[in-house]
């Protein structure tokens, strides 16, 4: 009986009606332009990964013997752009987030859907313009993009790929201004600020930093590309122009944009804690108050990428003092999730695994962050694989692991199919091994003084980065099983019950996968959030 | 649903846009005479009325609800925090030497 | 696109809001924190303004002198003017008056497209007198005589320049855009699709305009008039 009404659901589901190309390419339902977005930031993630392979694959060696160091600068570079600007930034928001946010506030969809749909063309024509750079030879400036070589000294496709930046940037602000208005102003009746589910909090405070650092980054990129093209110079230093007021423009966006990129991964956590734990989160208002402090604070560390720039010390011991402070509601996060689970009855299914990693790559990270932030110490690991390892760590051991976990939770309610629950455990593992294996050695690497973006070292280094190496062909294969069985599901995956983890929230009260219009009755919501009580007690619908 | 947003009067409208006449006039005149260290903030000041003039009859942000007084209010606290930020470095690169320079 | 309400609807209430009222407030909210990007947009160019002057004060005054205050001052009157017939377009929409939007939404494109007007020949005395920085970048000034001549700016004076043209070039970009905006409201509002009950375009595409004036109040001091060098 599962089987037909499932299938009875999914024929009214948002997948089904209505049909064909069209329709999906002018569509103003989010969860479809969900979708869409899952589908083209699958593309950019697989690229970016292949520019890793190459890094990865060069440093086997000590000598720069397989690309050329030219190359080899393409590579990296395209790899941090991409990973950036076309995986990370937009990732969870706009899958999960888009997918999600109307849904967990009760409401029909997006305050603005047809800025929305705005949004994906944007990105998509961002992404073309990035494949363009990449057919005309990619840009060597790194993802950082300094002055006075971007805009000046480098020959490569600056300007396009500046281009193709700022446009992606432009979508994330439409991403981030919809979510803002839409929390305000589109909550059911019933669904205050505080029974809101803790993603719903995550991507607000997301979109708060995407819209006030976003153009910060976007006219700083625009005066080098004004450089390059109309020679309106301000970053030369014959003309009396300063490199370091470039570094100061540019990370005042490029940190918060971290928080961009980990917010919203913390926001999964929270539902992936409460809901595999079948407890209420520990200190509901802590964390959500730890996103908004998270995100403000944010906006006022961006000195410690400059600590070596020539900054003043004062100005240093300043930014340093605040990062160290920015750890504080991260950790509050850290220590609510893992109370959470305490005494919780936690059940081991897939989505879990990927929880646990994070909450242990995530640790390790954010505590590497605090290492980086002491400025004595960052003149030492300042530019060396230390960084990397840190970052990587919160990127990829933080919030790519928790997309992955939110993927797989939300998987059956998006395509109303179940994934293979072995394979995917399996996959969990697979990334968490290879990913340790890639990335821990370059904390030793950095710490030994290796230097970052150089594609030859000394021998004595070759042992870390071949099992460095390794580890990432292990990830690799991780991430593209979980492609595999995620893919497969789509055809053969057995339909998804409403609420296959039989979690709380609004969005598992409707059917996998939900109506286009997400509700068959407006919700009233007269519950707080994570309302795991016995058996009674169900957030009422209509 | 007529009715449900107030209007600004015309005599309030040209009344402000006369304000921001004189202030436009002042501030060229202000700017012919030296007050020192002073210049800029007099300056500032003056354009920190007007804008304020625009956005509070003319963009009818009186009329608004808080919370979109809230959104204006933070755009420019924020380009507060860059700016104040960001001088916390070129202002101070004296203040504390590094050995041996 | 079943409707899921019971009442009737404005034809022009979108189906996920409940009410024109909602609709019209998630509106004017959202232009405005698309208007925060747009002050964090410019607020980058007022940093580097910032911090060029303090490095290089005697270039900050000595070239805004080459500016042309008349122009400038000018212009910034032709905008608040601007922001008048704007205001008054909006309330006309507000109280049904077909021909009150019109003609003031037809002065509003008219005063903007004279702002366009007087920077093309802003900048092109520029270029005459070897102001553009880069590789042309040669400063002249106009005697009382008409002829050019060379003359010395202090060292930063080609950043000040630089940011010139990118700080006008970029608002008078924000102006064209606002222009085309209100073409387009003014054919809409010529078939007469605004009225009391629905005026949300015309409402956000005046909070861009006014938004737009009050970049330019701030440039054209900060520019024009630094350094109590000139007299009328």
């Amino acid at each position: 009986m599962v089987m037909s009404e499932t299938i009875k659901e999914a024929r009214h589901s948002y997948l089904d009606a209505p049909y064909g190309l069209k329709s999906w390419l002018l569509t103003r339902d989010h969860k479809r332009i969900a979708m869409l977005y899952l589908i083209s930031i699958t593309i950019f993630f697989m690229l970016g990964g292949l520019f890793a392979a190459g890094i990865r694959l060069e440093l086997l060696t000590p000598k720069g013997d397989i690309w050329s160091a030219d190359l080899y600068n393409k590579m990296f570079s395209m790899h941090g752009v991409i990973m950036v600007f076309f995986f990370l930034v937009p990732s969870i928001p706009a899958t999960l987030g888009n997918f999600f946010v109307p849904i967990m506030i009760g409401t029909k969809d997006l305050a603005f859907p047809r800025i929305n749909l705005l949004s994906w063309y944007l990105y998509v024509i961002g992404g073309v313009i990035a494949l363009i750079v990449l057919a005309m030879g990619g840009i060597d400036t790194g993802w950082t993009f300094y002055t006075p070589y971007s805009s000046f000294a480098s020959n490569t496709n600056v300007t396009l790929a500046i281009v193709g930046v700022f446009v992606a940037g432009f979508s994330s602000i439409l991403t981030g201004f919809n979510f803002i208005v839409t929390v305000h102003r589109m909550r059911a009746p019933g669904m205050t600020w505080f029974r809101l589910p803790l993603f719903v909090w995550a991507q607000y405070a997301t979109s708060l930093v995407m819209i006030l650092g976003t153009p910060v980054v976007a006219i700083t990129l625009t005066l080098v590309a004004a450089e390059r093209t109309l020679h309106l110079g301000i970053f030369d230093p014959k003309i009396g122009g300063d490199p370091v007021l470039f570094q100061h423009l540019f990370w005042f966006y490029s940190h918060p944009a971290v928080y961009i990129m980990i917010l919203p991964g913390m926001g999964v956590i929270s539902e992936l804690v409460a809901a595999m734990s079948r407890k209420q989160i520990f200190g509901y208002g802590f964390v959500a108050a730890s996103s908004l402090a998270i995100a403000i604070l944010g906006f006022l560390v961006w000195g410690h990428h400059l600590f070596v720039s020539s900054q003043s010390i004062y100005a240093g011991m300043v930014f340093s003092i605040i990062t160290m402070l920015v750890a504080v509601p991260s950790a509050v996060k850290t220590f609510n999730w893992a109370a959470t689970m305490y005494k919780g009855a936690v059940s081991w299914e897939s989505p879990t695994f990927w929880v646990v990693g994070f909450m242990g790559l995530f640790l390790i990270g954010g505590l590497t962050g605090l290492y980086l932030a002491a400025m004595g110490m960052d003149i030492a690991l300042h530019d060396t694989y230390f960084v990397v390892a840190h970052f990587h760590y919160i990127m990829v051991g933080g919030a790519i692991m928790a997309f992955m976990g939110g993927l797989h939770f939300w998987w059956p309610k998006m395509t109303g199919r179940m994934y293979n629950e072995g394979l995917a455990k399996a996959a969990a593992v697979l990334v968490f091994v290879g990913f340790n294996f890639t990335f821990f050695p370059q904390f030793i690497l950095g710490y030994l003084g290796m230097p970052r973006r150089y594609y030859a070292y000394p021998d004595e280094f070759q042992v870390w980065n071949v099992l460095s190496s390794a580890g990432a062909s292990v990830l690799g294969i991780g991430y593209m099983l979980v492609f595999t069985y995620m893919m497969y599901s789509l055809f053969r995956g057995e339909p998804a019950p409403a609420n296959p983890w039989g979690a709380k929230g609004l969005e598992w009260t409707t059917s996998s996968p939900p109506p286009t219009f997400n509700f068959d009755e407006d919700p009233i919501v007269t519950e707080p959030a994570y309302d795991y009580k016995p058996a009674g007690s169900e957030v009422i619908v209509g | 649903m007529s009715g449900h947003a107030p209007i600004t009067p015309v005599r309030t409208l040209v009344t402000i846009f006369l304000t921001l006449l004189v202030f436009t006039a002042v501030t060229v005149f202000a700017a012919m005479r030296d007050f020192g260290a002073l210049n800029t903030p007099v300056a500032l000041l003056i354009a920190v009325t007007k804008a304020s003039l625009v956005i509070t009859f003319f963009m009818a942000v009186r009329y608004n609800t808080p919370l979109t007084k809230v959104v204006v209010v933070s755009g420019f606290l924020w380009l507060l925090i860059l700016f104040g930020l960001g001088l916390n470095d070129y202002l101070t690169r004296a203040w504390i030497g590094v050995p041996g320079r | 696109m079943a409707s899921h309400d019971a009442h009737a609807h404005h034809p022009k209430q979108q189906h996920h809001f409940y009410s024109m009222e909602q609709q019209l407030e998630a509106s004017i909210l959202g232009m405005w924190v698309f208007l925060v990007t747009e002050v964090m947009f410019f607020g980058g160019l007022f940093m580097a303004y910032i911090v060029y002057r303090h490095m290089y004060p005697l270039a900050w005054a000595e070239s805004s002198h080459e500016l042309n205050v008349y122009m400038g001052g000018g212009n910034t009157v032709v905008l608040i003017c601007s922001s008048l017939t704007m205001a008054l377009a909006v309330r006309a929409a507000q109280i049904g008056s077909r021909k009150g939007q019109i003609v003031n939404l037809i002065l509003t494109i008219l005063l903007g497209s004279t702002f366009l007007v007087v920077k093309y020949f802003e900048y092109k005395a520029k270029f005459e007198h070897g102001l553009v920085p880069g590789p042309h970048f040669d400063p002249h000034e106009l005697l009382a005589n008409g002829t050019l001549a060379p003359i010395h700016l202090p060292q930063g004076s080609e950043i000040f320049f630089s940011l010139y043209f990118i700080m006008t070039g970029i608002h008078a970009l924000h102006m064209v855009v606002g222009i085309a905006l209100m073409l387009i409201i003014l054919a809409m509002a010529w078939k007469g699709k605004f009225g009391p009950d629905y005026y949300n375009p015309v409402e956000i595409s005046g909070l861009y305009w006014h938004f737009v004036d009050i970049v330019w109040i701030f440039l054209f001091p900060l520019l024009y008039l630094l350094g109590a060098h000139f007299s009328l």
